[in-house]
């Protein structure tokens, strides 16, 4: 007896190193991934505070040994960076609002009339449309835009970038949508509640981390976008972010280093600002214990 | 019903908030407005002191002329060529084009440039030297002001080279192509490497270099087809390059897939002895530079005879063929390249002006930083061979740069580079003849 249990004891303490290896492993490579994933931002941050000597070092340490804020002044003088950022940040925001406006009936009647062919085209047309590539439509589009007097207008760049992450943006919700339980609407029709109520006061508050998903996405994608913001804006008033870092960079790849990097980095922090706010509402899990089964 | 009342509402809210938004901020029409023309000036400077010389000028003329107000734009080189070629396809370029020849091509042939011959006064022509306008002349029109222009030299480190045994060349005296590999071999000891051949873009600066020895690749028939030929005088600066590389190791292999800034850090670190650079990266050699760090610009290796010529594909200033105010632009152009201008513009870009008068001036013979030793290769510089042969990028990117990179990597031999230089790149060139 007393054997018995002390093989299945030894069994079970086996059993659990191999599981605290496991997890071990695990957070290893978990732990290269985050590294792998911060190395960017970590030479960035690193760069943006080097003087020029220390960039020019031929054994680079991740801490400057002089920090200088001297990038940060440059960069902001030579390149007019806040009017660029004021100009993202509106370019951004409104594509990110419009977008998601837009999808989220779109993506409502796509989730619940899935097996439609209209919602098996629409999903067919969002598939095809994530592979044309940039190059291949800026001409029409230019040609189209100039029509409309949307050249060189902020409003025409909005268009464009909600015209551009819709398709994305409509999969993406399509995706929250269907995950909100028909059950739910069913026992708000059972107490009385009407279509408009029900959408209102139980679907779209189930659907606000996939709203906020995809404005996210939105917001980010059209922040970044640099190819349609160099073609469409003329004006130097109305360059965005992305436009105005390439200024740093000059001909054969040349780059004025530490003004880059130092501009690049203010360029990241809108994104983790909006990260950090937001993280919590994209993650929690509103769903959790909604229905009983 | 319910349901699609909602939906249509949404999409009629968002639509007309959508329209409210794009009418509100529908973009100003530019140009003539109260008898003042206002020209749009895409510049691609993009150094502090460059950026800061451009705009001074603008500002100057604009105090000048109060009738022609000329706008700044600020343009980047690395897209430029795209932008613009969406802007002439929209209608939308700006008046003032600030590029370089090699990229000047594919517009002019489009129809895009406005044919400065008779725009421009005949004080700028004169201050030009002919083999220069040479560069931006395409299909019998000048489509182009060259105005800034850089040699590739040898940045080198002078501590190395006075210990060295080594003759230190002069402009008036350069190494010759022999020389110059019995300098690597002399300067590679201890660890430093006698060269260090930044390659990341093998075939400019291979055929660049190649004109000092006669190589000219591409020669124009009576017909005036071009075919691509690769003899001897075109293999004397690869096989140099590549029994560096490959040979007597006097040439760092680690620099093979580097561009120019990479190798910096090394050469400050005692790495290399000597770095082939274009003139103009002495400016981050002087701000990035250890302090107590004694370097030289030194001439680059001539060829038979002393000969000193090497390709470069000056910056221009062109005019757009849409622009309604192209004799407007070509006076500001006139304006901003006199002489004066032309010194300040080189300045702020460490580099060559083109002009005659503005080459003369007495701070661009200046000893330091190694001023005089480019400017006394001016008269050397010829347009780079290959920019006005239609064909020539995709020759570049398809045929030449990969078969370049396997030669100096030492994966193909002179026998299988020239097979594929000539044979792959006439059958490229042939596509664009017909």
């Amino acid at each position: 007896m007393s054997t018995r249990l002390t093989a299945r004891r030894r069994r079970m303490g086996t059993r659990t190193a191999r599981r605290r290896a496991a997890r071990t492993g695990q957070y290893l490579a978990l732990l290269g991934y985050l590294v792998f994933l911060a190395f960017p931002l970590l030479w960035l941050v690193s760069t943006a505070f080097k003087p020029p000597r220390e960039l020019a070092s031929l054994h680079p340490g991740w801490i400057p040994d002089h920090p200088t804020l001297d990038n940060f002044r440059q960069a902001f003088d030579e390149q007019p960076l806040l009017r660029s950022a004021g100009n993202s940040l509106i370019a951004s925001l409104a594509a990110a609002a419009i977008t998601v406006v837009i999808a989220t009936p779109m993506a409502y009647v796509m989730a619940r009339h899935h097996r439609s062919p209209l919602s098996r085209a629409a999903t067919g047309w969002i598939v095809v449309s994530q592979a044309f590539p940039f190059v291949l439509v800026i001409i029409p589009l230019f040609l189209v835009l100039k029509e409309v007097r949307l050249i060189d207008s902020l409003s025409g760049l909005i268009m464009v970038y909600v015209v551009w992450s819709l398709p994305f943006a409509l999969w993406m919700l399509a995706g929250y949508a269907r995950a909100v339980p028909r059950e739910l609407e069913e026992a708000a029709a059972v107490d009385g509640a009407s279509r408009a109520r029900t959408l209102i006061s139980v679907t779209m508050p189930l659907l606000a981390p996939g709203i906020v998903a995809t404005a996210l996405f939105a917001f980010i994608t059209a922040w970044n976008e640099f190819f349609f913001a160099l073609v469409l804006l003329k004006s130097p008033q109305k360059q965005t972010m992305p436009v105005i870092l390439t200024h740093f960079i000059g001909a054969e790849g040349v780059a004025d280093l530490g003004p880059l990097a130092a501009a690049s980095l203010l360029a990241t922090l809108p994104s983790l600002v909006l990260f950090a706010l937001i993280q919590r509402r994209i993650t929690s899990g509103t769903l959790a214990g909604a229905v009983k089964h | 019903m319910r349901r699609r009342t909602l939906l249509a509402a949404s999409a009629a809210g968002t639509l007309s908030a959508t329209g409210t938004l794009l009418s509100a901020c529908a973009p100003g029409r530019r140009r003539a407005s109260g008898g003042r023309i206002t020209l749009r000036f895409q510049s691609l400077a993009w150094q502090q002191e460059s950026i800061q010389a451009n705009k001074q000028l603008v500002a100057e003329w604009n105090a000048a002329h109060p009738d022609i107000r000329v706008d700044y734009v600020q343009g980047s080189w690395d897209s430029v060529h795209d932008q613009l070629l969406t802007s002439f396809e929209g209608g939308e370029a700006p008046d003032i084009i600030h590029d370089a020849t090699d990229d000047l091509a594919d517009f002019a042939y489009g129809g895009y440039l406005a044919d400065l011959t008779d725009l421009l006064p005949q004080r700028l022509k004169d201050e030009i030297p002919p083999q220069t306008w040479q560069a931006a002349t395409f299909a019998g029109g000048i489509h182009g002001v060259p105005f800034l222009q850089e040699p590739r030299v040898l940045i080198a480190n002078r501590a190395l080279l006075e210990r060295s045994r080594v003759r230190i060349p002069a402009p008036e005296r350069p190494w010759s192509w022999a020389e110059f590999e019995d300098a690597a071999k002399e300067l590679t000891r201890d660890g430093t490497h006698g060269v260090a051949w930044p390659l990341k873009e093998p075939v400019s600066a291979t055929l660049n270099l190649s004109l000092s020895t006669g190589g000219k690749v591409f020669h124009r028939g009576a017909d005036g087809k071009v075919t691509v030929r690769f003899d001897a005088a075109d293999q004397r600066v690869p096989r140099v390059i590549h029994d560096q590389l490959g040979g007597d190791r006097s040439a760092a292999r680690t620099t093979l897939g580097m561009g120019g800034s990479d190798t910096l850090p090394g050469f400050f670190g005692g790495k290399y002895a000597m770095v082939p650079l274009g003139f103009s990266y002495r400016q981050q050699i002087v701000q990035q530079a250890p302090k107590g760090f004694a370097w030289t610009v030194l001439p680059s290796p001539a060829g038979p005879g002393g000969d000193q010529r090497q390709g470069v594909s000056p910056q221009t200033l062109s005019i757009a063929a849409d622009s309604p105010y192209q004799k407007e632009a070509a006076r500001f152009i006139d304006f901003f390249l006199r002489p004066p201008h032309m010194v300040r513009l080189a300045r702020g870009d460490w580099m060559l002006p083109t002009g005659r008068t503005a080459l003369r001036d007495p701070a661009l013979h200046t000893r330091r930083h190694g001023w005089a030793t480019g400017a006394a290769l001016a008269g050397g510089l010829r347009p780079a061979p290959a920019q006005s042969v239609r064909g020539y990028p995709e020759w570049k990117d398809k045929v030449a740069t990969p078969a370049l990179q396997e030669y100096y990597s030492g994966a193909i031999g002179m026998g299988e580079l020239r097979k594929r230089l000539v044979e792959d790149g006439n059958l490229v060139l042939a596509r664009y003849q017909r």
